[in-house]
């Protein structure tokens, strides 16, 4: 490329002696293409994202104005007679009880199933077994209810009579059992079921992402398998193991047909192997259809603190995965 | 420390494919091995068969011996895991746990080895190997920080700190300072020099400078075309193979005429 021999002017130069607009940058030149796919792509994820707050909004400014009046009731006209605490309390507990059990056995079969298909399992075999779970995730809840149902709860029937005959000093065993087995236990026992595959389908993804050169360092210096596990893969996991959990927990919260298939509901009581208890879903969705007046306002009321314990359970979570950020490896 | 080692007859597969053939070699304890020689050799395979990390990898299988002061690291008994606590290795990407101090990331390998080790040795370990890993003054504020938060050239200085926290036979570096600036590249280079007093180190380079600067001995590999093996051509002193190298194929890639 061959310049303005020195000392000649080149055209742009007397424009601007003339003080004409010449600024020579190219870049300022006007690139319109893509420009109206992006104002048209803003525009839609704007309108989107305003579509989810309105919904939002609009389901909680439901709840709270159809909840209301229960709160403001005379507590001898609320189911039970004492008032709305007295009557949510017991369902609250029974709802975290069944959560709890159900997480309690889901979250370490579900990761430890994750981890052999991901890291211990040979490769063609641990393909298909991913597949299976998939589909199990994907299975309706209210199958999972009637084959606890009829499957399940039978054959626990027998061993919740073993339980409180030999342990029925812990208050959980309690006796007489019920000789059913629809109780808190089977409950929680089948939402764990409908749980592990959330778990594990998620947590595997995470597992499978864990980076090559963590694996290869944790190895390279002597680890084992389950210490490299434990040193790489774990450690990396951790925020999507919490967010599968919390995933877990939602279903486990919110689900209604199981439950109200392998639990013949009553009053509060602390053995798991009685019949007795409730969740506040089953609650909801056993009483809606004859339910009007106050009745309603009661039920909506307990689905506006169903949704209050999901939210807390959620910001929890948050919590918990946002006070390791440092350590993500983000950085 | 430190032990010497000797390969004999070694062939290293990729399933069917035979990757790198025929490779006999005696490195000698205390000293600094440079490979060289052409992208896709071979080098890293090779290199991973001295700590039995190419078993990672699915389908990679190896013939022959591989003698770490006389014993075999593929007799039938031995553990891939206890030998990859003797031989070290240093990656081409520094690889410090995320989710780990730095301290704890100096300490990993040994918190395997024995579980129990108090505070006070802990610290003086962790000390001890920042020190030798050149990173000490660097980081010795910020020991529960995590690695990650550290350059590109710290980071690879801690993995190295991490390899001889364990106090290794035998340390595998695989182009350690391919992601790094001149700088860090040099601290490392140092680092080499002041490591080899007391460990056996191998360093796969393509950097022709760092080989002659760091290395006693280099060997130099080389590919026939594509689908072939990998083979050693030639082995021997540095400064030999850098100025009167025996072969033609290693005199012309030494002095830049290759391909
Ligand atoms: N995981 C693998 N599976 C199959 N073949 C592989 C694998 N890794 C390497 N190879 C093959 O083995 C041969 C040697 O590769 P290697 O990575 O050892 O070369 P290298 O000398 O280290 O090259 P570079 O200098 O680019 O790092 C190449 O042909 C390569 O394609
Ligand atoms: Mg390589």
């Amino acid at each position: 490329m061959t310049g303005p021999a020195p000392g000649q002017v080149t055209a742009p130069e007397i424009d601007r002696l003339e003080g004409k607009d010449v600024s020579t940058n190219s870049l300022k030149a006007s690139t319109d293409r893509g420009r109206a796919g992006d104002k048209i792509f803003s525009g839609i994820s704007l309108a989107a994202g305003v579509l989810i707050l309105a919904v939002l909004f609009s389901v909680a400014v439901f709840l709270l104005v159809q909840a209301a009046p229960t709160f403001v009731a005379d507590p001898a006209e609320v189911t039970g007679g004492n008032g709305f605490t007295a009557y949510i309390l017991p369902i609250v507990i029974g709802t975290v009880v069944a959560a709890t059990i159900a997480l309690l056995i889901a979250t370490p079969v579900g990761i430890a199933v994750a981890l052999f298909i991901s890291h211990y399992a040979p490769r063609r075999f641990s393909r298909a077994f991913g597949y299976v779970i998939d589909l199990l995730a994907a299975i309706p809840s209210v199958i999972y209810g009637a084959w606890g149902y009829i499957v399940l709860a039978p054959q626990l029937a027998k061993v919740y009579t073993w339980l409180a005959e030999n342990l029925g000093w812990i208050p959980f065993f309690t006796g007489p059992a019920s000789q059913t087995g629809k109780t808190m236990l089977t409950a929680g026992i089948v939402l764990a079921v409908m749980v592990i595959p959330i778990i594990t389908s998620l947590s595997r993804e995470i597992f499978l992402q864990t980076p090559n050169l963590h694996e290869e360092a944790a190895l390279a210096m002597g680890a084992t398998r389950w210490e490299m596990v434990r040193m790489a893969v774990l450690p990396f996991a951790r925020p999507g193991i919490i967010s599968a959990t919390m995933l877990g927990l939602g279903r486990a919260l919110g689900e209604t047909m199981a439950v109200a298939l392998v639990l013949s509901p009553g009053a509060l009581v602390a053995s798991l192997v009685k019949s007795g208890n409730q969740t506040i879903a089953a609650e909801i969705a056993l009483n809606f259809p004859e339910a009007f007046g106050l009745r309603l306002n009661e039920l909506i009321a307990a689905g506006l603190v169903l949704f209050v314990i999901t939210l807390i359970v959620n910001m929890i979570a948050r919590f918990i995965i946002t006070r390791h950020q440092e350590f993500s490896g983000a950085n | 420390m430190s032990k010497r080692i000797d390969v004999k007859d070694l062939n290293v597969y990729y399933s069917k494919f035979l990757a790198v053939e025929d490779v006999n070699i005696n490195i000698e304890a205390r000293s600094v091995t440079a490979f060289i020689g052409p992208s896709g050799c071979g080098k890293s395979t090779f290199l991973r068969t001295l700590n039995r990390m190419h078993e990672v990898i699915p389908g990679a299988r190896v013939e022959g011996e591989v003698l770490l002061d006389g014993d075999n690291l593929y007799d039938s008994a031995v553990d891939p895991v206890s030998v990859r606590g003797q031989i070290g290795m240093v990656f081409q990407r520094p690889n410090p746990f995320p989710t780990m101090s730095i301290r704890d990331n100096v300490l990993a390998g040994v918190k395997l080895n024995n579980r129990r080790i108090s505070k006070s040795d802990a610290d003086s370990l962790v000390e001890k190997s920042l020190q030798g890993a050149n990173l000490w003054n660097e980081v010795k504020d910020r020991l529960g920080r995590p690695g990650s938060g550290l350059s590109g050239g710290q980071q690879q200085r801690l993995c190295i700190a991490r390899a001889i926290a364990v106090s290794p036979q035998v340390i595998l570096m695989d182009e350690p300072c391919s992601a790094l600036d001149p700088i860090s590249t040099l601290a490392i280079e140092d680092l080499i020099n002041e490591l080899k007093s007391e460990y056996t180190v191998v360093i796969v380079t393509h950097n022709m400078q760092q080989a002659a600067r760091v290395s006693d001995k280099t060997a130099f590999f080389n590919i026939a075309g594509t689908g072939k093996p990998g083979k050693l051509i030639e082995y021997g002193d540095t400064t030999t193979i850098f100025n009167k190298p025996a072969v033609q194929a290693t005199e012309d890639y030494v002095s830049g005429r290759f391909g």
